[in-house]
């Protein structure tokens, strides 16, 4: 049996079903980032098959390459992503000394337990 | 040919994300997913996009995993600071229901899409061998022709990403 666009797009739903299941359950916001990238990757994944395969048969190569570029644009957007969420999580550690996710609840309706190093109130 | 290269880098891209997912250590995790890049840059020059693929190794697997092993090296997390691994009956239902919406989706598009009955979807052609199919060439046409502003969007995001991250960085949060 020859692989088509049909096997390329169930690889790719399974990287994404495994990167949406790490960003649900792990609490580990690096492991949780990670899993945003696997995401990412399944859905440039996809844009790359489609472009091989179109759904049409106008425009040619021309037309396709549409979709590598898009990839490009999506591989450009998750460097941004990764770049912003790391420096987020360094500066979150220095003070929290934490990396679960739900140990940051300082937008959450119940007020957290007051942390060692807190500032004095009126500060945040 | 073709075949057995997709299910063995296909394997290894799936065996690479499970990794990233089931590894306690963030470490090991990077390291699994690293390992799913490179997989996954294969597959995309199988795609015939070679200059996706070559992005893919420098770009994923070169700059933004170094990028997180160094994170993941400077925070350097101890056993206590990882937490114990808490499995709930929440955390189990959620992977369940997105497990089978996985299922039904893979399943949805392998056996729907072939059919090709009336008002479904089906590749009516198979690019690859097209004269410049993914080179440099054509995608740079696309690039700096239809997709010119996009692009030019691209670097002022990268621009904003540069400052964002120097600032949050720098801040205590």
């Amino acid at each position: 049996m020859t692989v088509s666009l049909p096997h390329y797009l169930a690889l790719a739903a399974a990287l994404f079903t495994i990167g949406s299941i790490g960003v649900v359950v792990r609490r580990n916001a690096l492991t949780v980032l990670m899993s945003i990238e696997l995401m990412l990757n399944a859905a440039n994944f996809t844009f790359l098959a489609f472009a091989r395969f179109p759904l049409s048969a106008s425009g040619g190569v021309a037309r396709a390459m549409g979709g590598h570029v898009a990839a490009f644009f999506v591989i450009a957007v998750a460097a941004a992503e990764a770049a912003v969420g790391l420096a987020i999580l360094l500066a979150v550690f220095r003070r929290r000394v934490t990396t679960q996710v739900d140990e940051l609840t300082l937008l959450a309706d119940a007020p957290p337990a007051p942390y060692d190093d807190e500032p004095a109130a009126g500060t945040h | 040919m073709e075949s057995l290269l997709f299910y063995v880098l296909g394997a290894l891209a799936l065996a690479g994300g499970l990794f990233v997912v089931l590894a306690r250590n963030p470490l090991y995790g990077a390291l699994g997913l690293i390992g799913s890049f490179f997989a996954l840059a294969g597959i995309y020059a199988v795609l015939g996009a070679h200059l996706l693929a070559a992005l893919q190794v420098l770009v994923y697997a070169g700059a933004v995993m170094v990028l997180f092993v160094f994170v993941i090296m400077l925070l350097n997390l101890r056993d206590e600071e990882l937490g114990a691994p808490r499995i709930t009956l929440a955390k189990v239902g959620a992977a369940a229901a997105l497990a089978v919406g996985g299922v039904v989706l893979i399943a949805k598009v392998l056996w729907k899409l072939p059919g090709g009955a009336a008002g479904q979807v089906v590749p009516v052609q198979d690019l690859a061998a097209s004269p410049g199919f993914g080179t440099v060439r054509e995608v740079g046409r696309a690039m700096f022709g239809p997709w010119l502003l996009p692009f030019e969007m691209t670097s002022l995001l990268l621009l904003v990403a540069i400052v964002a991250a120097v600032v949050a960085a720098r801040s205590r949060l």
